[in-house]
């Protein structure tokens, strides 16, 4: 499958465009949805064949949720009609939408099984949930029907492993497993390569296409334009909520993007700068525990350093290191030339240190509803105890340092009392942007920084990051694109330990 | 659910706004309009029950479960549950006797004496949450179970009172202080009964502390995801135990209200306070539509509760249905709270 050579390619494409006029799988005609006053969907036209991946772009907020809740059976349209198969197709629940073939693999593929369940269960929980099921089971014909599945699928998994010991990218197999074995014929991956490591990422792109080559149709909806150019047969735009852009192979990204965000998107490379600050950060022989190799490198004040490398490789556990979440097995940290050495977040905060960890829900904000769940309340929380030194939440100390970020990094919220769930994912990771530079720092951690977060966005605070010059910051990333987006430099990280990568070098790798 | 709230980004503000606010209110004052209801209706029936001797009769007979329910609401705020306040409360009478009759001590030792249990069942609970890594229902049942069990220890399972006779056979001969009966017995002003007063000052003291302090922000932003607090800096562990201390001591406090109203130390005081206390706070969650925990719609749904079932009583509905309103009126508030709320 991956042998896409042109005659190959130019074969495809001419079957592809026949069977498309022929009948498609999927046709939706005028498609519209509007919740109270916020009009999700306008008019939505839209065909898929099978063999064939559609690409679906969107800036967060463009409807693309809405779309696929819609072909999930969640949600129902207010109008326009859809045919599947050459049937009128009008999915009331998401069962009526499995049952007509429609299969949706989510970005959270927590929800593929539950821990304490093996990925054998895992990948027959929807018979279990089947009355024509057998009621007594034995390890023997869970394993005999779950082995079934993956040669369905095309692909191995170990079967008696716990499910919650899966690494992301396994979850993501195993929900994708489930999907054609219940005899999906339009398979929607949201986001499917945004926790997965590039080598990961290449191992679900062949599949992918092998699952395409067997006739399904996919829609393929993700931010990375790295993926969207392996895989995309066609490309459909959306921008509030209509059909912004349109293309068949050979598919224009630029215009592709400046069609999703409204303007052409800036140089995505950033232009490596001469700095000659003085070293904030200055690790050395630094251990992390278990056989990880040391770590030495240093960070200058207005420098912006990145490291990418494969999931799982430490680059999470090395941030969260130097922010005291966990202790070093050895090795020094200095900061600003003093031996720095945090006993927990707070002492790292105290010693002027920030990190946005990776997973903002979980990991950075409140309940929307509960006291703090605002973009103000949301900036305040690590600074209330220099804003408030007496403890009484009075005055507008709060208010102002939000209104401030808002203007800075143009968030678009209604205000400093809005809710952090009226935001989109752009805006919320700005918040917390605003956040850490609501108050003085030194050093800057941000742990995939980008997750969930449009190109738009995504420009705006990498721009943002890269004009505070006060500040040195280091990221960690697993899409090397990112990296070369917003560094000065680039590290990757392996078992070996950091290794240094030119600019150069890193875009003749790709 | 993605979708909307992706998309709401979009929203005309004034329109949803306006919207919201209008659904919200009117789910948030429900409470509020069945009360009124309520005092039309009982007022009607009975006109004794709009009297202002019987509205203080009603405060009073509630303060205790106010009292509790907001020790409770500040454990909620940190995404705990103080299961153990019934129990400290019930103790507490034992321990408020014990001190006065058997060891003949004056009210101003006795209620240091049983502020001090309340704080240490609460480092109790705090221990076993924080370094044992209990999980806060179980811990906190757990210790509710030990303190019903201890109380009864020191006397051989009797109820205190003056002439009580000791496991070694002598007979105690102290008697409660009467300073420390007009605790529960005495009025400000000749009209407001002083565990109302008590109420009150706890009442206000605890929603400036949950809503108006950082210390309260940070209690709820344990709560609300104790992850992004640690990594914002805030000690939550500290803060934990600090939520543990103020529910024990506050369950000391009804304690002392019901034993110094009571005067004796009955094993049987504290049998109800538990569940009322956790009505309360639940019921709490649906006043004023927080959704969250909260101390004044904790205060508040003590009351409602209160004075429905005096109504109630007062138009002779037999005391055995008692739990049975209490039961109906918390699980119409949380499926107002819950169910109602989400759908719209």
């Amino acid at each position: 499958m991956l042998t896409d050579g042109v005659p190959d390619a130019a074969a495809r494409e001419a079957a592809l465009s026949e069977r498309l006029s022929a009948a498609p799988l999927l046709t939706l005609a005028g498609v519209a949805k509007t919740f109270g006053a916020t009009v999700a969907l306008q008019g939505v036209d839209l065909r898929i064949a099978a063999g064939e991946i559609l690409a679906l772009m969107g800036a967060n907020g463009a409807g693309k949720s809405t779309l696929v809740s819609i072909l999930g059976g969640a949600t129902r349209p207010d109008q326009g009609t859809m045919r599947l198969g050459g049937e009128s197709f009008a999915p009331v629940t998401p069962a009526d939408s499995r049952r007509a073939g429609i299969a949706i693999v989510h970005q959270a593929t927590d929800r593929a099984g539950c821990p304490g369940l093996t990925v054998a269960d895992a990948l027959v929980l929807d018979r279990f949930a089947d009355a024509r099921f057998p009621l007594f089971l034995s390890r023997r014909s869970v394993r005999r029907e779950a082995a079934s599945v993956l040669r369905q699928a095309g692909f191995d998994l170990q079967l008696d492993l716990d499910f919650g010991d899966l690494k992301p990218a396994e979850r993501q197999l195993l929900a994708i497993a489930r999907a054609v074995s219940a005899q999906a014929r339009l398979l929607v991956l949201d986001e499917p390569t945004a926790s997965l490591s590039s080598h990961e990422a290449g191992r679900l792109f062949d599949i992918i296409e092998d699952l395409r080559g067997r006739g399904l149709a996919i829609v393929y909806i993700s931010h990375r334009l790295g993926d969207l150019k392996r895989l995309a047969d066609r490309v459909v735009v959306l921008r509030g909520g209509r059909v912004a852009d349109a293309q068949a192979a050979p598919i224009d990204f630029e215009r592709a993007v400046t069609a999703m965000i409204g303007r052409p998107l800036a140089a995505a490379h950033a232009e490596a700068r001469a700095i000659a600050g003085d070293v904030v950060l200055d690790v050395a022989g630094l251990h992390l525990g278990g056989d990880a190799a040391p770590i030495d490198f240093q960070v200058r004040q207005g420098e912006v350093v990145a490291l990418t490398g494969p999931l799982g490789v430490g680059k999470s556990r090395l941030l969260s290191t130097l922010f005291g979440v966990h202790a070093p097995a050895a090795g020094t940290m200095r900061l600003g030339g003093r031996s720095y050495w945090p006993r927990d977040p707070a002492g790292a905060i105290a010693a002027g240190v920030a990190m946005a960890a990776e997973d903002r829900h979980r990991t950075s904000f409140v309940p929307s509803d509960w006291p703090g769940g605002t973009v103000a309340g949301t900036v305040g929380l690590p600074h209330l105890g220099r804003w408030y030194p007496h403890g009484f939440l009075v005055g507008d100390r709060e208010s102002k340092a939000a209104q401030d970020g808002i203007e800075r990094l143009n968030i678009r919220a209604s205000g400093p009392q809005a809710r952090l769930d009226t935001l989109s994912g752009g805006n919320q990771q700005k918040t917390i942007l605003a956040r850490w530079q609501a108050e003085p720092m030194r050093l800057l951690l941000l742990d995939e920084p980008f997750q969930g977060v449009d190109v738009g966005a995504r420009a705006d605070i990498v721009a943002a990051i890269r004009a505070d010059r006060g500040v040195a910051t280091l990221i960690a990333t697993s899409d090397p694109e990112e990296a070369l987006e917003v560094a000065d430099r680039i590290f990757v990280m392996d078992r070996a330990g950091l290794s240094p990568v030119t600019k150069a070098h890193h875009a003749s790798l790709r | 659910m993605t979708a909307s709230s992706q998309t709401s980004v979009q929203i005309p503000q004034a329109t949803g706004t306006w919207r919201t606010m209008g659904s919200d209110l009117a789910r948030g004052s429900a409470i509020f309009l069945l009360l009124a209801a309520m005092l039309v209706g009982f007022g009607t029936a009975e006109p004794a029950f709009l009297g202002l001797a019987n509205a203080m009769s009603v405060l009073q007979a509630v303060s205790v479960t106010a009292i509790l329910a907001t020790g409770i609401t500040v454990t909620l705020a940190v995404g705990g549950f103080d299961l153990s306040i019934g129990a400290v409360a019930a103790a507490s009478v034992m321990v408020a006797s014990y001190a006065m009759v058997v060891w003949h001590q004056p009210v101003w030792t006795t209620v240091p004496i049983v502020f001090a249990f309340g704080v240490v069942v609460g480092l109790l609970n705090a221990a076993l949450i924080l370094w044992l890594r209990v999980p806060d229902l179980l811990a906190t049942l757990a210790v509710n179970f030990l303190l019903t069990g201890l109380q009864l220890i020191p006397t051989a399972g009797r109820s205190i009172a003056t002439g009580l006779i000791l496991p070694d056979g002598t007979a105690a001969t102290g008697r409660f202080d009467p300073a420390f009966l007009a605790i529960g017995r005495g009025r400000l002003f000749g009209i407001l009964p002083v565990p109302v007063v008590l109420m009150i000052v706890v009442a206000l003291a605890l929603h400036v502390l949950t809503e108006h302090t950082r210390i309260g922000r940070l209690l709820f932003a344990t709560g609300g995801n104790a992850v992004a607090a640690r990594l914002a800096g805030a000690p939550t562990g500290r803060l934990k135990a600090l939520a543990y201390l103020v529910s024990g001591g506050l369950a000391a406090l009804g304690g002392i209200a019901v034993a110094a109203r009571v005067g004796r130390g009955d094993v049987s005081s504290g049998a109800s306070l538990l569940l009322d206390a956790v009505a309360a706070a639940l019921i709490g969650f649906a006043v004023l539509n927080r959704r969250r925990p909260n101390v004044f719609g904790a205060v508040v749904g003590a009351i409602f509760v209160g004075f429905l079932l005096n109504g109630l009583t007062m138009l002779n509905a037999p005391y055995y249905t008692q739990d049975f309103v209490k039961g109906a009126v918390l699980v119409g508030a949380l499926a107002l709270t819950f169910g109602f709320a989400r759908r719209a």
